[in-house]
């Protein structure tokens, strides 16, 4: 009798067990919040040094056009006007965004409408496929194929934002179609029956029902593929040109954020303007992937309202 | 135009899209295997890269790539377990929780580039780590780990409930049940995930750059020291990977054939996310198998 | 539908000097967030005999029963005492895992796990300490033929568990449990994934265990409750509303919801 209260009311080697487990598990998840923590602690403080260490104002640095950190201008303010890269940046993921969605919607009605068994089974791995070939073997592929018709079709050197497009328009594919696919999956099977069932076709159903019903889906699916995008670095890099020059046509040679910070960061030292003027470019790339994640939140939760 | 009709174009519009991006992907594989693969030899495969000359190969690149993949492996695996279990199993829901769930998301999103640019001023410069294996390792554990917690999570998620009230009635812990009834059975879906995270970080590169370096030193194969330089095992060394290798010589190189060995590299890198992706399928059916003991 | 008086119940009190009590409840209320699910539990189960709960979907029967070995303690709120050998285990103090090899439950759906069924039952009893191999081998043939398994799977016991048919399955999760050596065995529906064959198996079984254990069932089938209880307690909206010998509550109920309930009128 006593026995058995000593045995329920004390702690055995499974509670102690239990405790150290559990300190463990979150310790390691402390760990990744940290690790967050100090990315965006760091690239803040090394970003954010342009402005407030070298007093480079902040308007100047989105929209001047002349991105020579190391010289300075006639009236002695450094040359960071970071505006083409900006653009540079911006028209690939949204190109490529626009140009991958077509597609994408295809694909993902096909798995799941149009052939959902066969569909599924054949174009799945090709969506693994092509979210597994390395980023480095695409911008190798765009180097050697994509570049060289861009200048025979269109003329030019070929580097550019157009093949620069057509290099990301193929990675953000796979990105888009997957996720999207997983929303159509989510309209409920009823909606398509009902709407089978009154006698519209199967094109008037996915149409005016399927369609419709996962715009939410789509949307988020469509900022994933440009928040890949947009932070895609190497593939980029190897045949947009390098030019820090505002871009006047798609041929001709541009660069974006990530080109330049690969290309750049090497190259400079530690602590100093034309440095710190990379940082703030890093700096850019992090807040819009954080405005990325916000606008899939935000969509996120509109959705949810509104069922 | 009836609707019949239209339903027939929209159709045919959709397979003819859909027939595009197949076609897109057969040539692209296509095209990487039919020029690369001529160049895949043995002796492309073990020798060192050659920077002025002709005929180098990636022998030196591809041990790099496969030795930061087990150390990178080592690094994240054990965290994205830990944090894969309290997020199921222990996190109260709280605002704490949430906020690391959130911190999760936000670490997935960031761009390689710049996880990558983060290890090199934290561990390249500021703890003086300098280009080397290990920086390279922690700058691809902090690319994995979102997505591996996130699968380590699911997994353990998709063993059903029932299963964890059998163990929590037979007296188990909490802890003894995650580690002896439930991971048992997410094994499988647990070792899927590794593979295919292995395969994106193999072909990863823009992490790399600036943590693990752009420069392959001469390795000496029988010195197994891990702490002499020349050693292969040394994780201090620099350590240019295949996949950096073939942005390298793309973006600033010299050698006469580049586009051969980028070529054959590439083709090394295809077959290697190929035969992660296939061996992940067939790992986890088999090992799930072995574990519930069923034929 | 119907509406019975709650408050009306008629509540069998043994004599604990007289008759000796395997576990009891004491003011048992379940709260789940500011739902109130159970109310006012106050009920004892006699040692070495089978007590079923019946009562229609949602009375509270089951919830009543989880609470019992502290399964409902992450999602809902259980106040009152539960009294087991004289000391309160509904609280904090208690260590849950110990209370539970004494206190052993098995759940509505066979839940065997992914090892084999040798694993199935020397897994746990490794996990609380025991390592002589051949004391465990015993205590899983003893196990097994305490839960009628132990013919039919004696030549294959490294099989996966997932493997046997459904009724086998859940006398294995019985076997599981009784290995632990519990006193006081609580099933949440044990029959109702079973076919007629496999649930006749499992009520022999429980009548042959009966002789050394308290056991507790939720059941749907008031046929099985009658065939094989000793005792009989009926739930309805989270009240316990009658607790009697299980022939008085098949053939002269006290309370008229009880009686509807058993002669198919209700609600």
């Amino acid at each position: 009798m006593e026995d058995i209260k000593r045995q329920l009311t004390h702690s055995s080697k499974a509670t102690k067990q239990d405790r150290y487990g559990k300190a463990i598990a979150f310790f390691c998840t402390f760990l990744i919040g940290l690790l967050v923590v100090s990315i965006l602690y760091l690239v803040a403080s090394r970003g954010l040094a342009t402005f407030f260490k070298d007093h480079v104002s902040v308007w100047d640095f989105l929209t001047k056009q002349n991105w020579n950190p190391s010289q300075v201008d006639k009236n002695g303010s450094p040359l960071v006007g970071a505006l083409p890269m900006i653009v540079g940046s911006f028209s690939v993921t949204i190109f490529s965004a626009v140009l991958a969605t077509p597609f994408a919607i295809a694909m993902a009605l096909f798995m799941t409408e149009i052939e959902p068994r066969r569909g599924t089974k054949f174009l799945q791995p090709v969506i693994e496929l092509l979210v597994g070939i390395p980023s480095v073997v695409y911008g190798f592929v765009g180097l050697t194929i994509v570049v060289p018709v861009v200048r025979t079709v269109f003329g030019g050197t070929g580097f550019g934002i157009l093949s620069g497009t057509l290099v990301l328009f193929v990675m953000v594919l796979p990105t888009i179609t997957s996720m999207y696919v997983d929303s159509l999956r989510a309209v409920p099977r009823f909606y398509r029956e009902a709407s089978l069932a009154l006698g519209a076709t199967r094109w008037q159903t996915i149409y005016k029902v399927v369609l419709r019903a996962s715009i939410p889906g789509l949307l988020t699916a469509i900022i994933f593929g440009m928040a890949r995008a947009f932070g895609e670095a190497l593939a980029v890099q190897m045949v947009i040109g390098n030019a820090s020059l505002l871009p006047h046509n798609l041929i001709s040679p541009a660069s974006t954020l990530t080109s330049v910070l690969t290309t750049g960061m090497g190259n400079t030292v530690m602590g100093t303007l034309p440095n710190n003027a990379l940082w703030s470019l890093a700096l850019i790339l992090l807040l819009m992937s954080l405005c990325f994640n916000l606008i899939v939140r935000y969509i996120g939760k509109k959705g949810r309202m509104a069922k | 135009m009836n609707a019949k009709k239209i339903d027939k174009l929209a159709t045919a519009i959709i397979g003819f899209l859909v027939g595009v991006v197949v076609l897109i992907l057969v040539a692209l594989i296509g095209y990487i295997l039919v020029t690369g693969l001529p160049h895949v030899s043995w002796h492309f495969l073990t020798s060192p890269s050659q920077s002025f000359l002709k005929g180098g190969g990636i022998g030196d690149q591809l041990f790099n790539s496969l030795y930061l993949l087990v150390l990178t492996l080592l690094i994240s695996f054990p965290i994205a377990l830990g944090a894969g279990i309290y997020l199921f199993e222990y996190a109260p829901q709280n605002w704490v929780t949430s906020t690391i769930r959130v911190a999760i998301e936000v670490l997935s999103s960031l761009p390689s580039v710049v996880v990558g640019l983060f290890g090199f001023l934290l561990f390249v410069i500021e703890f003086k780590l300098g280009f080397s294996i290990l920086s390279g390792a922690i700058a691809l554990t902090f690319f994995n780990l979102p997505l591996l917690t996130r699968s380590v999570e699911n997994s353990l998620a998709s063993v059903p409930k029932l299963q964890r009230e059998a163990g929590l009635a037979l007296g188990f812990s909490r802890w003894q049940t995650v580690l002896g009834v439930i991971f048992p059975e997410a094994l499988p879906g647990i070792l899927t995930a590794i593979i295919l995270s292995a395969g994106r970080i193999f072909g990863e590169a823009a992490a790399l750059i600036y943590t693990a370096g752009q420069s392959a030193p001469i390795l000496n194969f029988s010195n197994w020291n891990p702490l002499s330089p020349t050693s292969p095992l040394n994780p201090m060394r620099p350590a240019e990977t295949l996949a950096v290798h073939i942005w390298k010589i793309n973006s600033e190189g010299i050698m006469p054939d580049a586009s051969a060995v980028s070529a054959g590299a590439s083709a090394v890198l295809i077959l290697a996310v190929l035969i992660f992706n296939f061996s992940a399928r067939w790992l986890g059916n088999r090992i799930y198998r072995k574990v519930t003991a069923s034929k | 539908m119907k509406t019975y008086s709650l408050t009306d119940n008629y509540v069998h009190k043994f004599d604990p000097t007289k008759t000796e009590i395997g576990l009891s409840t004491e003011n048992l209320q379940v709260f789940y967030g500011d739902n109130h699910a159970i109310f006012d539990g106050t009920l004892q189960f006699r040692k070495n005999a089978i007590t079923a709960m019946i009562g229609a979907s949602g009375s509270g029967k089951s919830t009543f029963l989880r609470c019992l070995n502290r399964m409902n303690d992450d999602i809902a709120t259980v106040q009152g005492k539960i009294m087991y050998q004289d000391i309160d285990i509904n609280t904090p103090e208690i260590n849950v895992y110990e209370m539970r090899k004494h206190v052993g439950m098995v759940f509505q759906r066979p839940n065997p796990f992914a090892k084999s069924i040798f694993k199935n039952i020397s897994y746990p009893l490794r996990k609380s300490g025991i390592k002589n191999k051949q004391d465990i081998a015993q205590r899983v043939e003893k196990s097994l033929r305490q839960a009628a398994l132990w013919d039919e799977v004696k030549d294959d016991l490294n099989r996966s568990a997932l493997d046997l048919s459904g009724g086998q399955q859940q006398r294995l999760c019985i076997a599981r449990t009784l290995a632990m050596n519990p006193d006081v065995l609580l099933l949440d529906e044990p029959a109702s994934a079973l076919d007629p064959i496999s649930t006749g198996k499992l009520e022999q079984a429980l009548q042959e265990l009966q002789k050394n254990y308290t056991i507790i069932m939720v059941t749907h089938s008031m046929q099985q409750a009658s065939r094989i209880s000793d005792y009989t307690a009926f739930f309805h909206m989270g009240h316990i509303l009658e607790f009697d010998r299980t022939e008085r509550i098949f053939t002269r109920p006290q309370i008229q919801a009880t009686e509807d309930y058993i002669s198919g009128n209700f609600g």
